[in-house]
């Protein structure tokens, strides 16, 4: 019989695995990966604020990735490249989130478990927030996944066809942050886009459509959260990152035919 | 050219343009620009590069904003539309099959006789991102006419494509209008395929510089200070008549996945 926390633990990583798949696509598809680690970066400085106002945590979390990621999107293709800015608001995020965390004396702020995350001691109500973001990023993205993927494609060919590529970049997002927010707790916010990008990356050679793509990179991500989950136990090693190890297996694996066809 | 019935001309215009002008930030793009498309009519906007002429297209589909004048779109105007570029980047897994549904629902039977129609047989199981340059346009082409659109817009849609393949790529236009009795907009550099075909040509400056049939154009001196008459008076009105094809779709089997 697995101990209660292995369990509670796998329920939040399969949640975090399926709200990873299609949006770990979408990263993939649109070249967003700095940009999932900006979000991911500045939740830290989210979670300090917090702390320091005594706010509820997820809440600040949110509240401050959704902030970066909007800010970010607006001001992308002002002035300085994209990659630039995302590489200054991350970092930002993440330094000054830092220095915020050393003020707060008389807090006990456990550094580890945000920046690698803390799977091992996700509670029931841990799970409730977990589960309701997942299910709500999971509607959204059902609901507006038709024109996403044409304003994915092409901005123009969105327009032509009554799409506003601008509001769906919004709700992509929206669905972000909120992935971004659920996400801390079980890989921590350092290795968050590992865990978008790697599993749709070792989905892609395998799949011919966008739809049997986010469905094989769900499977790659669940798989991997139960097997690195097991790993963890088994060999006490952190369990994070060895989740995200497991689909570094998957990616070597499922791209072993490509990366021969290079050399 | 084909003559456009008239009853079908005095219908409703599709576009009705007036005097817009587009900015970015100081600079204009666009200087009282005027356009009417009518139903079933060919029309054609040439112009240098920087003319304005993709910014007035992005104007009309609504990815635009302008500053001032009218753009008055008939209501739930039906668009089949046909991008300067598109790339689907090769992260994103597209078969033809799920790109011809990706705005219109489609059979797998209707896939089939929408890519044989425009001469794109044999290509549903390719990934798009496999397909040669004069294979994508016709692909392009049977999504844009899923849904039976009044209109066809095509941003120099055969800029991929050599002489031969684009002469090829606005005769399969040409009959689509004559079949479906759609609307053509267009942009395009290569004058002298487009004029022989189009009932009217606007040539664009940032405001439009001359306009009407395209054999007017062509004498028109506007036209020659824009394009200048050293290459080619025998370029603007050459009618094409190719014997041969160069862009055989039968091949597309070996470049399939």
């Amino acid at each position: 019989m697995l101990p209660d926390f292995l369990i509670r633990a796998t329920i939040a990583g399969l949640g975090v695995a399926l709200i990873a798949a299609p949006l770990g696509c979408f990263v993939v598809w649109r070249r967003m990966a700095y940009f999932g680690e900006a979000t991911a970066h500045a939740a830290l400085l989210g979670i300090a604020l917090s702390l320091a106002l005594e706010l509820p945590i997820f809440g600040g979390t949110l509240l401050a990735a959704l902030l970066m990621a909007y800010t970010v999107s607006q001001l992308s293709g002002r002035g300085l490249a994209s990659d630039t800015l995302l590489g200054v608001s991350a970092h930002a995020g993440l330094a000054v989130g830092l220095v915020v965390a050393s003020f707060l004396s008389g807090v006990r702020i456990d550094l580890m478990a945000y920046l690698f995350g803390d799977i091992l001691a996700v509670s029931i109500s841990d799970l409730y927030t977990i589960w309701i973001g997942v299910i709500f990023v999971l509607l959204l993205i059902y609901w507006r996944w038709s024109p996403m993927l044409v304003s994915t494609l092409n901005e123009e060919l969105a327009y032509s066809n009554g799409i506003n590529p601008k509001k769906e970049k919004l709700i992509l997002t929206i669905a972000l942050a909120v992935t971004v927010a659920v996400s801390i707790k079980v890989v921590g916010l350092l290795l968050i886009s590992a865990l978008l990008i790697i599993p749709a990356a070792a989905a892609r050679n395998t799949s011919s459509t966008p739809e049997t793509m986010v469905i094989i990179t769900a499977l790659v991500g669940i798989i991997s959260a139960i097997s690195g989950l097991q790993f963890s136990y088994l060999f006490n090693t952190p369990p994070g990152p060895s989740i995200v190890c497991v689909s570094i297996a998957f990616f070597l694996f499922l791209s072993s035919k490509n990366i021969w066809k290079f050399r | 050219m084909c003559v456009v019935p008239a009853q079908i001309l005095n219908q409703v215009t599709l576009i009705n343009i007036k005097d817009i002008t587009v900015k970015y930030g100081e600079h204009i793009v666009l200087d009282k620009v005027s356009l009417d498309v009518a139903p079933g009519e060919i029309v054609t906007i040439v112009g240098p590069n920087g003319s304005g002429k993709t910014s007035l297209v992005k104007t009309i589909i609504g990815a635009l904003t302008y500053d001032s004048g009218s753009l008055i779109i008939k209501n739930n105007l039906r668009i089949g539309y046909i991008p300067q570029r598109l790339n689907i980047d090769h992260t994103l897994p597209m078969t033809v099959q799920r790109f011809l549904n990706l705005t219109h629902r489609l059979t797998k039977d209707e896939c089939l006789k929408a890519l044989s129609a425009a001469g794109a047989s044999g290509l549903l199981e390719a990934q798009m991102s496999n397909l040669s340059g004069g294979q994508f346009q016709r692909v392009l082409l049977a999504r844009a006419l899923q849904g039976d659109p009044e209109i066809l817009i095509l941003d120099e849609a055969t800029q991929s494509l050599d002489q031969a393949g684009s002469a090829d790529f606005y005769k399969q236009i040409e009959s689509v209008r004559d079949k479906k009795g759609c609307a053509v907009l267009m942009i395009s550099h290569e004058l002298h395929v487009v004029m022989s075909a189009s009932d009217k040509v606007i040539c664009l400056n940032g405001h439009v510089c001359c306009s009407g049939a395209p054999e007017a154009v062509a004498i028109m001196p506007e036209y020659h200070d824009l394009f200048g008459t050293g290459t080619d008076g025998t370029l603007a009105l050459y009618r094409h008549n190719h014997d041969h094809r160069h862009d055989n779709p039968v091949r597309s089997a070996e470049v399939s996945d």
